[in-house]
């Protein structure tokens, strides 16, 4: 049988149903990562994709590179606001229904993330790296040898976790509170995080008490450089309703987590399908610099964002109403031919490797871009500073998330050989 | 074409010969100047080829789109003078002129 046919004879054949039957948007095809021949299709046949009966309601699919671009470049027509949906395909945000800045328009937006902007400027990433090199190379060395041990586990959350406890100056003891906070914030009941809404708003408003305690402490104290001292002593910032405050706590917590730890799992796991990229890079780290970008690439953390359209408009030569939402496939465009040389390969050494969708463009672009990088390219100098000469091996499947906004895993399990 | 000098935020200089009608990112980064990096291609849409360009050269610029404007709001530290390289079209009328780059794009 050819591989074409054995792909169609599967039970996960996008094209035996209906064109506007896809839905893309079910966890499940990201847990089970199935999601690739779909958006494939949808690039092909109808890049601009209406499916009325999508898990989370109607909505419209963008899967190419120029039509995210589009749509990112037009926030007066692609509104990121909580109260006409928020920026998840999940109305309100994955139904936490907190105004955050992210999610907002002009120019409150812009207030805000002023005020946040500071902590990742390029002087305050340069004073972290020794901290985060430290903290690195604490982890790496005590890493078990010729043991199968869980990646995510004891290399991608904890580094995650310690760097988002630094930044927001966090009780060191209780930082694992803001991985859960992290998981929980996105997570879809059935995930296996969460069992219901009703409890993921109890642990949330848990976080929002924890840090509100933070917030009293260093409001009366003299400001400080940790992200909590920084918006208390901030004009724009400091007047938040209690509502807009977690909102924008929980942005930063998932922004500053769920992102980086997926990619740096995701890495690992692209360099051991592509062996022959792992031996070029041992042969060459400073090549390093251009594979953070190929890795956030090739992970796309984040699969999508939302907008909501304000006015009727034309997109692709789709006729989008007032109202509709508007979901960009990241994960998608990053795999257009159109616009990225062979985007079904991980490739170490592209020529323009930034080009990619995984931190958004326009006003809403990753504000921690560069902290992120900097983080995976510190991970990996480290990493071949102590096993230079063998790849780090993975032994297993990872477990892949439940979830059609957060593209990461639970699992990974490698091997060190000594 | 048209020269272009780029100065480094170290002091070094690059001068490059752009055709006219192209942006001055796009001659930045053919000619492989360092400083400029230009994630989005040229669409402004990431504020990653911010120039800071000097007052006598300034008034002879198109004047910035909103995109442009609320972009450099988000760059580290603008100046009266900054501008995004992408949106700048190369002419004869701009023949000589200096930028200077950033420290850092991020």
């Amino acid at each position: 049988m050819s591989e074409a046919a054995l792909k169609r004879d599967g039970a996960n054949d996008p094209y035996a149903i209906p064109l506007a039957d896809i839905d893309v948007s079910d966890p499940a095809r990201f847990r089970d990562f199935t999601l690739w021949p779909y958006f494939e299709r949808l690039r092909k046949e109808d890049p601009v994709h209406w499916c009325a009966n999508g898990m989370f309601g109607p909505y419209w699919s963008v899967t190419k590179y120029k039509d995210i671009m589009q749509v990112e470049t037009s926030h007066n027509i692609f509104s990121s606001d909580t109260e006409l949906g928020g920026i998840t395909i999940e109305d309100g945000n994955a139904k936490l229904g907190l105004p955050m800045f992210i999610a907002m328009d002009p120019p409150k937006h812009d207030e805000q993330r002023k005020t946040v902007s500071p902590i990742v400027s390029p002087e305050n990433l340069a004073k972290l790296e020794s901290t985060i090199r430290a903290r690195v190379g604490m982890i790496l060395d005590d890493l078990p040898v010729n043991e199968t041990f869980n990646w995510v586990e004891r290399v991608s959350i904890e580094l995650t976790t310690q760097m988002l406890a630094t930044l927001f100056d966090f009780p060191w003891e209780d930082r694992r509170k803001l991985t859960r906070w992290s998981d929980v914030a996105t997570a879809t009941p059935g995930s296996g995080i969460i069992d219901s809404y009703e409890q993921k708003m109890a642990e949330v408003m848990e976080c929002g008490a924890y840090f509100t305690r933070l917030w009293n402490e260093r409001v009366n104290a003299e400001p400080g450089n940790d992200l909590i001292s920084m918006m208390a002593h901030s004009d724009a910032m400091r007047h938040m309703s209690p509502e807009e405050f977690l909102g924008n706590l929980l942005l930063l917590i998932v922004g500053g987590n769920d992102t980086t730890r997926n990619s740096i799992t995701g890495g690992l796991l692209a360099l051991n399908e592509f062996p022959d990229q792992y031996r070029k890079l041992r042969e060459n780290p400073a090549l390093i610099s251009s594979m953070v970008p190929e890795i956030i690439r090739w992970q796309t953390p984040l699969a999508h964002m939302r907008r909501t359209a304000k006015m009727d408009t034309v997109l692709g030569g789709k006729t989008i109403r007032a109202g509709d939402k508007v979901v960009m496939w990241y994960v998608s465009g990053n795999r257009d031919e159109e616009a990225i040389e062979r985007p079904n390969e991980f490739i170490i050494d592209r020529a323009r490797p930034r080009q990619h969708l995984s931190f958004g463009f326009g006003i809403h672009r990753c504000v921690g871009n560069r902290l992120g990088e900097m983080q995976l390219r510190i991970v990996w100098e480290e990493i071949l500073k102590r096993w230079p000469d063998q790849p780090i091996e993975v032994m297993g499947e990872p477990k892949r998330v439940y979830s059609c906004f957060v593209k990461g895993y639970e699992s990974l399990p490698v091997r060190i050989r000594a | 074409m048209s020269k272009i000098t780029f100065i480094e935020h170290n002091g070094t200089r690059h001068e490059v010969e752009i055709a006219d009608g192209h942006s001055i990112m796009e001659g930045a980064v053919a000619n492989m100047v360092p400083g400029i990096d230009a994630d989005c291609g040229g669409a402004c849409a990431c504020a990653t080829c911010h120039i800071h360009v000097d007052p006598e050269w300034l008034e002879r610029l198109p004047a910035k789109s909103d995109m442009e404007t609320s972009l450099l709001e988000f760059a580290p530290s603008p100046t009266e003078g900054s501008r995004l390289a992408c949106q700048i079209k190369v002419s004869p009328c701009l023949a000589g002129m200096t930028v200077h780059l950033p420290e850092a794009q991020h």
